[in-house]
């Protein structure tokens, strides 16, 4: 009886030990109803501009428009000119390079390259009214654009090549009065056609996200909780948080899952274990460019063939520009699974007139840093965007040609198609030496993958990065992970011994057979 | 020789070793699918499973240690040379002679010197190298979470490695050890043994070698 206890006992125990350890703790309400509750509350805004005197005059320019907003909004201009939206770059510090201001008018991109000289046409999505190749409006606040950001009649556009001033044409009385929180509309328009189209650069950016459903983007989604950028790029004094580190290089200021989610928003233990090592976007971003394919390649090089004398544009399959004379040959991708790299929130970029080390190697123009060993770093999903353009192989230095200008022999080679004639103005434009010659190089650029979260019945499975055969990590080899990775001696040799065990058991057993067969025949002998 | 059935594996003996065979051998099927050496469960409940398996393991093992302490049953396990020659050489040549055991099960006695190495050498290297590695490997790193700063070790490799060759090591000893249980008197007494707790032995009160170590005697204690 006493021995009936105790096993009754012990049993009882080991089920507590299953049930506790396979039961998943409930703690109401989960972090993920609350936001779900705080965000679907639609914030209702404080005033309605269309009753304001001072913008029912007649505007017939958008700078009248920019006073009419300062006449209210009288500190507003130099939030809006201290931000990075506006001067186009950060101060920054790089181990090695110190203190620097880095943005779109000194980094080398992988797309159109850089802004230097090309401002007529790169300005469009700059929040200023006709940046020229001086950048004098700078200076005047009476050039910011607040209707880019701010026009909720979703009519408001900016004109081609034009330095960032719209379409004069515009009924600038209506936009004005409609103004409010930016839209999705609002930041996509630049953010969503970066590099010259739609989903040219970031991959998880793109048009799609204007209205997206839940396949797209879990958090954005119209028959979702429909949240705006703004909601999680938050705003103090017209800085937005998050940035994305084509151009950025510390670690701060970042806009993190975990700002909303916490960094255990899991039930499972072993799942939040996972977050000291594993960025959320890296099971919860399976594919990105979902909606429309995401350029892959640039290959600047094959630019320039002409048509009779004309330039001309090619197709691929989905309709995408396969080849455009002004740019060069392209390979675009739908439904991309990204490349993982471990990061700790710093890179260094490749800023003009940096000299190339080692110019047989692909030239990485943002190289994001981290490693397993660092305990800042996680595994991040990227896009890895590689480029072939043109540089100097006498000075070692990227080349940053005049691409664009309104008429032919200024020397941009959208016009000329003359690669050394471009590169000669562009460099010089650029205050950059320049030999004579055009040779092309590599260049990698690495985009953190940060939008289109898939819902959580759709996230990476376990079992595609814990396997052997096509891990999605099977690139990061500077760690073991169970399921990927194993002792070759160990499991070779551990299943030799296993086998000769086998088979010594089964000779051993045949013996028996045979000789308990041979021993009972002589005894019925 | 009078041979008499005897109550050679306690209760709690068998039930500890039953315990143990479906623990380890659930271990070994959920560990070498995190392993990916095949796939069953899919990759999360297999972690899941086995971790669940591991502590109840470690619960086992906590009260299997208690019971060998407080029974004086560890010394069983106690290895000696003496006889190691003759039981190697019953299994070479003697058992396809239908040679006599060559040394005799008593309740005192229930290992083989053979076993006792063996037994020995699985309490402790093996098992003591899989629960250790087994838990480092689930506390590994994670220091912030657990608050042990103590293992924050720099590579799960090393304890990967450690915890895979205890396993290989503890299959090849459930292989080996499955068709050993074939040898005794039948095919299947050793096995009927385990599950009953009886076996046919000889008499032991009609050998005289054991009963100097009568204060050895678990009835004593009871």
């Amino acid at each position: 009886m006493k021995k009936v206890i105790l096993i009754v006992a012990f049993l009882g125990l080991l089920a507590i030990i299953a049930v506790g350890t396979l039961s998943q703790k409930e703690s109401e309400p989960t972090t993920l109803m609350k936001l779900k509750e705080k965000y679907s509350k639609k914030e209702k805004p404080s005033v309605d501009h269309s009753k304001f005197a001072a913008l029912q005059q007649k505007f017939n320019s958008p700078q009248e428009v920019t006073k009419a907003c300062e006449s209210c909004h009288n500190m507003t201009a130099h939030q809006v000119m201290n931000s990075n939206h506006w001067n186009w770059e950060r101060e920054e510090y790089v181990e090695g390079r110190g203190i620097i201001y880095l943005g779109k008018g000194n980094a080398i991109n992988n797309f159109c390259i850089g802004t230097q000289g090309n401002e007529g046409s790169c300005a469009k999505c700059h929040i200023g009214l006709g940046m020229d190749e001086k950048r004098t409006v700078f200076t005047d606040s009476t050039n910011i654009d607040c209707l880019v950001c701010h026009d909720n009649s979703e009519t408001y556009a900016k004109a081609n090549e034009k330095g960032g001033a719209p379409d004069m044409s515009l009924d600038f009385n209506k936009i004005a009065q409609s103004v409010g929180k930016p839209r999705r509309s609002n930041c996509g328009v630049c953010h969503f056609y970066g590099g010259g189209g739609n989903n040219v650069k970031h991959g998880d950016l793109e048009m799609t996200q204007f209205e997206p459903t839940k396949e797209i983007d879990i958090h954005m989604a119209t028959d979702g909780m429909n949240l705006t950028c703004v909601e999680c790029h938050t705003t103090e004094q017209h800085n937005l948080s998050g940035k994305v580190y084509s151009l950025s290089s510390m670690s701060r200021n970042r806009n993190t899952c975990e700002d909303c989610h916490t960094a255990t928003p899991h039930k499972d233990d072993i799942l939040n274990e996972h977050t000291i090592k594993v960025a959320c976007q890296t099971c919860h971003i399976p594919t990105y460019a979902k909606g429309n394919a995401t350029k892959m390649y640039w290959d600047w090089s094959t630019a320039g063939k002409l048509k009779n004398g004309e330039p001309y544009v090619e197709e691929d399959s989905m309709g995408n520009h396969a080849y455009m004379s002004i740019k060069g040959s392209f390979v675009w991708k739908k439904n991309v699974k990204p490349d993982y790299i471990w990061f700790n929130g710093t890179a260094s970029h490749y800023l003009e007139g940096d000299k190339i080390q080692d110019t047989s190697k692909s030239l990485v123009l943002n190289k994001l840093h981290g490693s397993y060993a660092d305990d800042e770093s996680k595994i991040t999903p990227v896009k890895i965007h590689v480029a072939k353009q043109p540089y100097d192989p006498i000075n070692r230095i990227l080349i940053q040609p005049k691409l664009y200008a309104d008429k032919k022999g200024e020397g941009a080679f959208w016009k000329d198609f003359n690669w050394e004639k471009a590169a000669e103005v562009g460099m010089k434009d650029a205050g950059l030496p320049f030999s004579g010659k055009v040779s092309f190089i590599k260049t990698e650029m690495y985009w953190p993958v940060n939008h289109m979260v898939a819902s959580k019945e759709n996230t990476v499975q376990c079992k595609e990065c814990h396997t052997r055969e096509n891990s999605r990590l099977a690139g990061l080899k500077d760690f073991y992970m169970p399921g990927r990775d194993y002792s070759k001696i160990v499991d070779i040799g551990g299943m030799w011994i296993l086998i000769l065990t086998i088979l010594g058991i089964f000779t051993h057993a045949v013996i028996r057979f045979l000789s308990y067969r041979k021993l009972k025949n002589e005894v019925s002998k | 020789m009078s041979k008499k059935q005897v109550y050679i594996y306690k209760s709690f003996e068998r039930f500890w070793h039953w315990m143990q065979a479906i623990l380890i051998f659930f271990l070994a099927f959920t560990g070498f699918e995190i392993h990916d050496t095949y796939t069953f469960f899919g990759y999360r409940d297999a972690v899941r499973y086995h971790n669940v398996a591991a502590y109840m393991l470690i619960a086992l093992i906590v009260f299997a240690i208690f019971w060998h302490l407080t029974t004086g049953e560890y010394k069983q396990y106690i290895p000696t040379f003496k006889n190691i020659r003759a039981q190697l050489d019953y299994y070479i040549f003697g058992i396809f002679r239908n040679a006599p055991h060559p040394t005799k099960k008593t309740v005192l006695s229930k290992l083989n010197p053979l076993q006792k190495f063996t037994y020995f050498g699985l309490k402790i290297l093996v098992i003591p190298v899989s629960v250790t590695s087994g838990l480092l490997y689930m506390f590994y790193r994670y220091p912030s979470k657990q608050g042990v700063e103590a293992i924050n070790i720099e590579s799960l490799e090393f304890i990967a490695i450690f915890h895979t060759i205890a396993a290989i090591l503890l299959v090849i000893f459930i292989v080996t050890h499955l068709y050993l249980i074939t040898t005794g008197e039948s095919v299947t007494s050793n096995l009927r043994a385990m599950l009953t707790g009886f076996e046919e032995l000889e008499d032991a009160n009609n050998s005289t070698e054991n009963i100097a170590e009568k204060n050895l005697s678990t009835k004593n204690l009871e």
